[in-house]
């Protein structure tokens, strides 16, 4: 399955595995926050409201 | 402004968009769909261009980088422009969603600068036999990136939230036309230290070495790239209305 | 504005603090960089125009945030921004008084610390024209710069990196002018579009920063 990427296959498989990465951290890091904001938000709403 | 009886026209329709109530109704139903399109476009163009093609006769295995590279650096000018135009429509319409798009799109930004440098110096390792040139592209793409930390800086530097969007906004203005001049002015320096270098004809060749085995996957992680920026713009700046008005409650909360 | 000029030079001058210490700080730079890199003259030489363009660059920077600083602190700014001159035309005079005081002996002072770096005298001639053409624009960006981080407590390193971005235009012409005059090459572009670059920013920079100030003082 693993297609033969011949001499360069550490220039190539680390090039996949740093951006993923870097693409994962932003995500998951703006998700993080937003889930964060949403949950303070909603309960200073709700104390309000009560 | 309801109550106004003149028929909305298409521009006010438009602009009513920006209605951060408007728009986080109309994002938090779009960004599934999109999320979704991202991550199906942008893992199928990597395993086509992965798994799938064959490589260049010159460059070997490392021409798979490309299905990296290049998208994160379209992505990369992209989203400054989009704080461009985001920190315009603030300026003149005073959109509070633009400018907190603007403030969204700039870690994104960053990062998709930081892939492209990164697996550019990667590729460049085995081809040009070394890490780092100090090539125009490359060059643009440096300062692309400090541009990018200073406006970061500048939004995490001031308290006042409309004072740093305004400031922010004037110097994301400023930065982009002088960002056009240093890619002029990279140009310039490079060409005069060594013409026709190595650096270059390789960078011509791999333009020219783009058949349609390589440019279907391309353009598929392409549009991976670019949905994937727009969902963590749209992510992000739901964030930032939220945070927004998190501010404005609890100072509410305090006086009372 | 020309009384606003002139007491920004009165000021910088009696204080001591901008005037002699960037020449200063540039003295030390051009000194160090034989340290560094050893004394060998021919090496010496290739460097100069590179290294005499960055250390009057940095020595540019020292006193930036000082151009808006102490006004803003003591009030003055306020008053300035009430009065019938408007906030561009401040920041004019405070960016041509900045560059009378910095880039102006900068560039004089330039050719003189070449001899240290075994700079030739014709070439030290052209750089002293680039730095003349050149400082302005650093002036006017590092003016800009200081109106941004008006607001913003010990903002000098957020503003050397708000403003070292904008410089590398300023910097690439100029030091490519100095190289290109070393080797006895055509290095008119090089200045044309140097000074492009100085009025360019003269003629922009003004609103941009002037919007900035009136936001700082909102």
């Amino acid at each position: 399955m693993m297609p033969d990427l011949g001499k360069y296959a550490l220039e190539v498989n680390s090039s996949y595995v740093l951006s993923l990465m870097a693409l994962g951290v932003i995500a998951g890091l703006y998700v993080k926050r937003n889930r964060a904001v949403r949950r303070v938000l909603a309960e200073l709403e709700a104390a309000q409201d009560a | 402004m309801n109550s106004t009886p003149i028929a909305p026209t298409l521009s006010d329709r438009f602009w009513r968009l920006a209605n951060p109530k408007i728009f986080m109704g109309w994002s938090s139903k779009l960004l599934p769909w999109i999320a979704a399109a991202a991550l199906a476009s942008l893992c199928s163009g990597l395993i086509w261009g992965y798994f799938f093609t064959s490589d260049d006769m010159r460059q070997g295995s490392t021409v798979k980088i490309i299905y990296l590279h290049v998208p994160a650096a379209l992505m990369a000018i992209n989203g400054y422009l989009l704080m461009f135009v985001g920190a315009l429509v603030w300026l003149i319409r005073r959109q509070h969603v633009s400018v907190l798009a603007a403030k969204a799109a700039a870690p994104v930004g960053m990062v998709m600068t930081l892939i492209a440098l990164a697996t550019g110096a990667i590729w460049g390792q085995p081809m040009w036999g070394t890490y780092w040139v100090w090539d125009p592209r490359l060059t643009s793409f440096l300062i692309l990136f400090l541009f990018y930390v200073g406006y970061i800086a500048l939004w995490a530097a001031i308290e006042d939230e409309d004072t740093a969007a305004d400031l922010t906004s004037v110097l994301a203005i400023v930065g982009a036309v002088f960002a056009m001049l240093s890619r002029y002015a990279v140009l310039f320096w490079n060409q005069g230290l060594h013409q026709g270098t190595t650096v270059t004809m390789a960078d011509g060749a791999k333009q020219e070495n783009i058949s349609d085995a390589f440019f279907q996957p391309l353009l598929l992680s392409m549009a991976g790239f670019g949905l994937l920026f727009l969902t963590l713009l749209l992510i992000g700046t739901r964030t930032e209305v939220r945070a927004r008005r998190l501010k404005v409650l609890q100072a509410r909360e305090r006086i009372e | 504005m020309i009384q606003l000029f002139l007491r920004d030079i009165g000021l910088s001058v009696r204080s001591g603090g901008g005037f002699g210490l960037a020449l200063i700080f540039f003295l030390i730079v051009v000194t160090l960089i034989p340290f560094a890199l050893g004394p060998d003259p021919s090496a010496l030489a290739v460097i100069a125009p590179g290294v005499l363009w960055l250390g009057a660059l940095l020595a540019c920077l020292l006193s930036l945030d000082r151009i808006f600083g102490l006004d803003f602190e003591d009030g003055t700014l306020d008053l300035l921004a009430t009065s019938p001159l408007p906030l561009e035309s401040v920041y004019m005079a405070k960016a041509s008084a900045h560059w009378l005081t910095t880039g102006l002996p900068l560039s004089l002072a330039a050719p003189v610390l070449g001899v240290l770096l075994n700079l030739d005298y014709e070439t030290g001639k052209i750089l002293c024209l680039s730095l003349l053409l050149g400082t302005p624009a650093l002036s006017l960006i590092g003016a800009f710069g200081a109106s941004l981080t008006l607001g913003v407590k010990r903002g000098g390193l957020l503003l050397s990196l708000l403003v070292l971005p904008l410089y590398v235009p300023s910097l690439i012409f100029g030091a490519q002018a100095v190289r290109l005059a070393g080797q006895a090459l055509e290095y008119d572009v090089a200045l044309v579009i140097l000074s492009a670059i100085s009025l360019g920013a003269a003629a922009i920079l003004p609103f941009a920063s002037g919007a900035a100030l009136r936001i700082n003082l909102r």
